[in-house]
């Protein structure tokens, strides 16, 4: 006796009907290519555009420039974010394990060197930097720390208003990040980050890193709905569709305990956590066929009779 | 050549294999079973003709490089192309899955069907990601800030740079179509080998008179 799986696997043996398949294949081809013309001609695409270190600096002046005091005091977001970028920091982790610690620092940045002190020595054409330089690179690294901590804390205190702040021990810092203002603002900042002394470069980390350190950054993504506590991860700059199909990714962030920073262990790593779950997801997606209970939903739950319904009224089913 | 020396011979085995479970009037049949006539059977194909224009307009966009289509209309215009297309291929895909669910179609040994339909779907999210990531404006420029602290936080992001432009622009022109392509081939080939599942109920009556 033939069972239902082997009745299933086996050639349909019942009545067919017509069917042209490089036809049917040619009119979709063609139908869908007019409906993608259409949509792209009355309403084109998102083309936002990209953040420059030179907008960065005229917009927002002191931003930039207390950002700039924070990457050489240690204080950045970046120059304490740990692996893959520094030692920092142990991470995020999932349960016992620090995953990107474990593996380590595989994309090294010197938040001091690589976005401050290495691009003011291609910057020729200043007295105080120059004499800045100078006197940085004669002092060790623990002078370094004290100056620019110092100088960051009290440039906290006043509000990020430099002239507000008073008279201290601060070293070169002052000169220094007047040096890299002047020179973001003239937009050679741009060119030497990105090019860190190579001829061929197509690695945007060390920039994007130094961009997100900033406020002015975040909050142009914040005025285009783009953070992740909105729905950001989906969303597209203008009126457009963005990638809808990451809204079960951006949904963790939305609820309980994924969306409270401060909330341990599963908040404060919400990042690890919901990479875990969404690849447990994506895993079950594969393997549906096997999970008991969903594999026998479409049989308890008749959308089957919807969908071949010609069918179950031609065969009284 | 002996019959058993053919037997051991690998092409041998894969043509007998390929013959027995895709000949030609499975690949490229003139019938249908009759209960193939749903409009949700369209979104199959649909889902397959976007993915046609994506690679046309994508092809387009990467003769004429990343930030072309910043500078020129024309460039604006394909652009849109291959946005509105991933827009309308995501929207058919996953139409096509849930008629797939409801339909329970892995049934009658389908299995590796719905397996490879899944790591399409899968790996789609994945080449649409890196898509995102090159465009070369304010929004790549956030999505790879935003996305480096999820991939960082498991530690793929020491291999899967989201801030690494170059590593980006390949794996989106070249591994995850190659990829997502190769998925694409197998289970439209399945489809064609195993046929197209049967409704749930159409052996019910011949299952009861058995009895």
């Amino acid at each position: 006796m033939s069972t239902r799986h082997e009745l299933e696997s086996a050639p349909w043996a019942g009545r067919t009907r017509r069917y042209d398949i490089l036809k049917e294949g040619t009119a979709a081809l063609v139908i869908i290519t007019v409906i993608v013309v259409a949509l792209s001609a009355f309403f084109g695409s998102p083309d936002d555009k990209q953040i420059t270190f030179k907008e960065w600096a005229i917009n927002a002046p002191a931003d930039f420039y207390a950002t700039s005091v924070q990457e050489l005091a240690g204080t950045s977001g970046s120059a304490g974010y740990g692996a893959p970028y520094n030692t920092a920091s142990s991470g995020v982790n999932v349960g016992p394990f620090h995953l990107a610690q474990i593996i380590g620092v595989k994309h090294p940045v010197d938040n001091v060197n690589d976005f401050v002190i290495t691009p003011l020595t291609t910057f020729n054409n200043s007295p105080d930097v120059a004499s800045g330089l100078k006197q940085w690179q004669g002092a060790d690294s623990k002078t370094h720390l004290a100056w620019a901590t110092a100088y960051d804390s009290a440039l906290g205190k006043a509000n990020q208003d430099a002239s507000k702040v008073p008279a201290g021990d601060y070293g070169p810092v002052p000169q220094l990040a007047t040096g890299l203002l002047t020179m973001a603002k003239s937009g050679s900042l741009d060119g030497v980050l990105l090019s860190q002394g190579n001829y061929f470069q197509n690695d945007n980390t060390k920039q994007t890193l130094f961009l997100g350190d900033g406020n002015y950054f975040n909050d142009q993504s914040t005025a285009a709905h783009l953070q992740g506590d909105t729905w950001g991860m989906m969303n597209e700059t203008g009126r457009y569709p963005g990638q809808a199909w990451l809204w079960l990714y951006s949904f963790w962030y939305q609820i309980p305990p994924f969306n409270n920073g401060d909330s341990h262990p599963f908040g404060a790593n919400a990042d690890a956590y919901i990479m875990v779950i969404m690849g447990i997801l994506s895993l079950s997606l594969v393997c549906m066929p096997l999970i008991p209970g969903i594999k026998a939903l479409p049989r308890k739950i008749p959308v089957h009779r919807l969908i071949w319904r010609n069918y179950y009224e031609e065969e009284n089913l | 050549m002996s019959a058993q020396h053919e037997k051991e011979m690998w092409t041998a085995k894969l043509r007998k294999a390929w013959q027995k479970n895709l000949p030609i009037e499975k690949l490229l049949p003139d019938t249908q079973p009759a209960y193939v006539a749903s409009w949700i059977y369209l979104f199959g194909v649909a889902t397959l003709s976007a993915l046609g224009v994506i690679i046309f307009s994508g092809l387009i966009l990467a003769f004429e490089g990343p930030s072309w289509y910043h500078l020129s209309s024309p460039g604006h215009f394909v652009n849109s192309l291959h946005f509105w297309s991933v827009q309308l291929f995501f929207v058919f895909m996953v139409i096509h899955l849930w008629g797939k669910f409801w339909m329970a179609a892995w049934r009658g040994n389908r299995m590796l069907t719905w397996v490879t339909g899944g790591i399409a779907f899968v790996a789609s999210i994945g080449t649409a990601f890196t898509g995102y990531l090159v465009q070369t404006n304010f929004d790549s420029q956030w999505i790879s800030y935003e996305a480096k602290d999820g991939f960082n936080s498991v530690g793929i992001g020491a291999w899967f740079n989201v801030t690494n432009l170059g590593q980006q622009l390949l794996l989106h022109v070249a591994f995850m179509p190659l990829i997502l392509g190769v998925i694409t081939v197998i289970h439209v080939l399945m489809v064609r080998a195993k046929g197209v599942v049967p409704p749930i109920d159409a052996f019910n009556k011949v299952l009861e008179e058995k009895k």
